[in-house]
């Protein structure tokens, strides 16, 4: 479960004020807005990355506020994947996993069975140089749900693809999603996207969340 | 007879703001022949003026080679040697063969080598903490690392011995004034501050979501650092290091008056310069000047070898 109540952030001078949504443990959370309206810095608060005035979060039945990013069990999607591009593929998917101290043969079933999951098995001993922008974003969705996190965020990940890719890649996080079970919030201003997507819809206007998808 | 009503009315020009066409009164319409005439003298003067620095950098070291192959010369055909006697009776190998030159490149050598790689284990931290932070007196910090590369090479040097006239340094002062270990310190001082600058760049150019992404993933900040950003800062560090070696190599004015030049003891490549052309020796001075430009070519080879493609960062 993803459960933000009467959260308020501040942004140098960009503010949002007291705003909540919750999204059901194992359902897909879609958060959509204009350029701008501040749902980016709504996902860097649910991952720490960003400190809340006041509010709670609450990933699972944990209350992360004031917790440290890296022990929130959140998996990260940025828009441009932020892929390290020092590390093959393989590394990407094990990185979390050897920060976790996991033996080498569970980090090598992880890794294929991630591989195999998100059809990116030719891939591995690639590094991100001249990987698609569709591939690219396999690979940080893999890299994401790696330590099998309890939540996954994702911001704008099909921003930068063309629209046969992004139709595919819709029905893979659809999948994936479904298959993993992770509670995810996804935010994006694409309507078609969300649609596809949401089991949870939210617009976020003026600084209101408003939940669309089911109506309250 | 009225017109039927679907035949179109008279045609008036559609005012289009997009369209290049349409006649704005007052205007003239565009010389296609001009604007081509215009662009080849704009990369023309460009490249006259740009080309002009060029010219005069190859012009220097042109001149050098030119200079030593006529003095090798002139001694052959003055003393009768054969041609092949070029290899051992040039003006740099009669440097290369001077004991004092020799220790000079020895100390050049190590000197430039340790004050990079301290200039560039400051520089990753200094530039990883201004490019990623902000904090109260930043700017100021800021200014205060432009210093060493704003200030007179001399005042540099004189402001490095008036430091060693306090304590702590001043503690050290007699194992470190005039002694080999002021000539690291005296490069160091100023090439750390261009280290500090590349270094900056570098961290500014890497995208921090990447080091966002290894903090979601469990990683400590030091952790992120170490296993996400210094892997992809690989090609700033060795653009900082070699640039830091290759500013220590030229430093000059410090070394001078903090380090002194006194032969076979703290006399590095540029000191031999000044020294060979105290004691009038051009051949010698043009000699060394020579070696020092091969070494700092060969610091640029290795480096455009090494990375092949400048900040290739993604």
């Amino acid at each position: 479960m993803i459960k933000i109540e009467n959260l308020s952030v501040q942004a140098g001078a960009f503010r949002i004020q007291d705003v909540s949504l919750t999204v059901p443990s194992g359902k897909y959370g879609v958060l959509m807005g204009k350029t701008g309206s501040g749902k980016t810095t709504i996902l860097e608060t649910v991952l720490g990355l960003r400190n809340a005035s006041t509010g709670r979060i609450v990933l699972g039945d944990l209350d992360v506020m004031g917790l440290n990013p890296a022990v929130r069990g959140v998996g990260y999607v940025p828009q441009d994947g932020a892929l390290f591009s020092s590390m093959t593929v393989r590394d990407h998917l094990d990185f979390a996993l050897m920060i976790r101290k996991v033996p080498r043969a569970g980090c090598q079933q992880r890794v294929e069975e991630l591989a195999n999951l998100l059809g990116i098995e030719h891939l591995l001993d690639r590094k991100p140089r001249g990987l698609s922008g569709g591939e690219r974003q396999r690979v940080a969705l893999g890299r994401a749900l790696s330590f099998q996190p309890k939540v996954l965020c994702l911001d704008e990940p099909l921003s930068a693809l063309d629209d046969d890719t992004r139709v595919r890649m819709c029905d893979l996080l659809s999948n994936v999603q479904k298959q993993t079970g992770t509670t995810t919030l996804h935010v994006t201003h694409n309507s078609d996207e969300a649609e596809r997507l949401a089991d949870f819809l939210f617009r976020i206007e003026d600084g209101q969340i408003r939940q669309v998808r089911p109506e309250l | 007879m009225s017109s039927h009503p679907e035949q179109p009315a008279a045609r008036e020009p559609i005012p289009d703001a997009n369209s290049g066409t349409s006649n704005i009164v007052g205007g003239r319409d565009l010389d296609a022949r001009q604007i081509a005439v215009s662009n080849v003298l704009f990369y023309l003067v460009f490249i006259v003026m740009g080309g002009t620095y060029v010219v005069l950098i190859v012009g220097m070291l042109l001149a050098d080679a030119a200079y030593m192959t006529e003095k090798t010369f002139d001694s052959l055909t003055s003393e009768g040697r054969s041609l092949l006697s070029v290899i051992s009776h040039n003006p740099i190998a009669t440097a290369l063969a001077d004991k004092r030159i020799q220790h000079s490149i020895w100390l050049s050598l190590i000197s430039c080598t340790m004050s990079a790689v301290i200039s560039v284990m400051i520089a990753i931290p200094m530039g990883y903490l201004i490019s990623r932070h902000e904090f109260r007196g930043k700017r100021f910090l800021d200014a205060v690392l432009d210093i060493p590369i704003i200030l007179p090479p001399l005042v540099i040097g004189l402001s490095l011995l008036i430091l060693f006239q306090f304590p702590p340094f001043r503690w050290i002062a007699r194992d470190v004034v005039y002694q080999v270990p002021s000539v690291v310190l005296a490069q160091f001082s100023v090439a750390c501050a261009f280290a500090v600058r590349t270094m900056k760049a570098t961290f500014d150019h890497i995208n921090p979501r990447c080091e966002d992404v290894a903090i979601t993933l469990g990683c400590s900040r030091a952790q992120a650092f170490g296993w996400v950003l210094l892997p992809e800062a690989e090609r700033g560090i060795l653009t900082a290091f070699t640039l830091a070696w290759a500013r220590s190599l030229g430093e000059f004015g410090p070394l001078l008056i903090f380090s002194g030049a006194t032969r076979m003891k703290t006399e590095v490549l540029s000191t031999s310069v000044f020294l060979e052309m105290n004691v009038g020796d051009i051949e010698a001075a043009v000699a060394v000047s020579f070696i020092m430009v091969m070494a700092a070519v060969v610091v640029l080879i290795l480096t455009r070898l090494i990375s092949p493609s400048q900040y290739g960062i993604q």
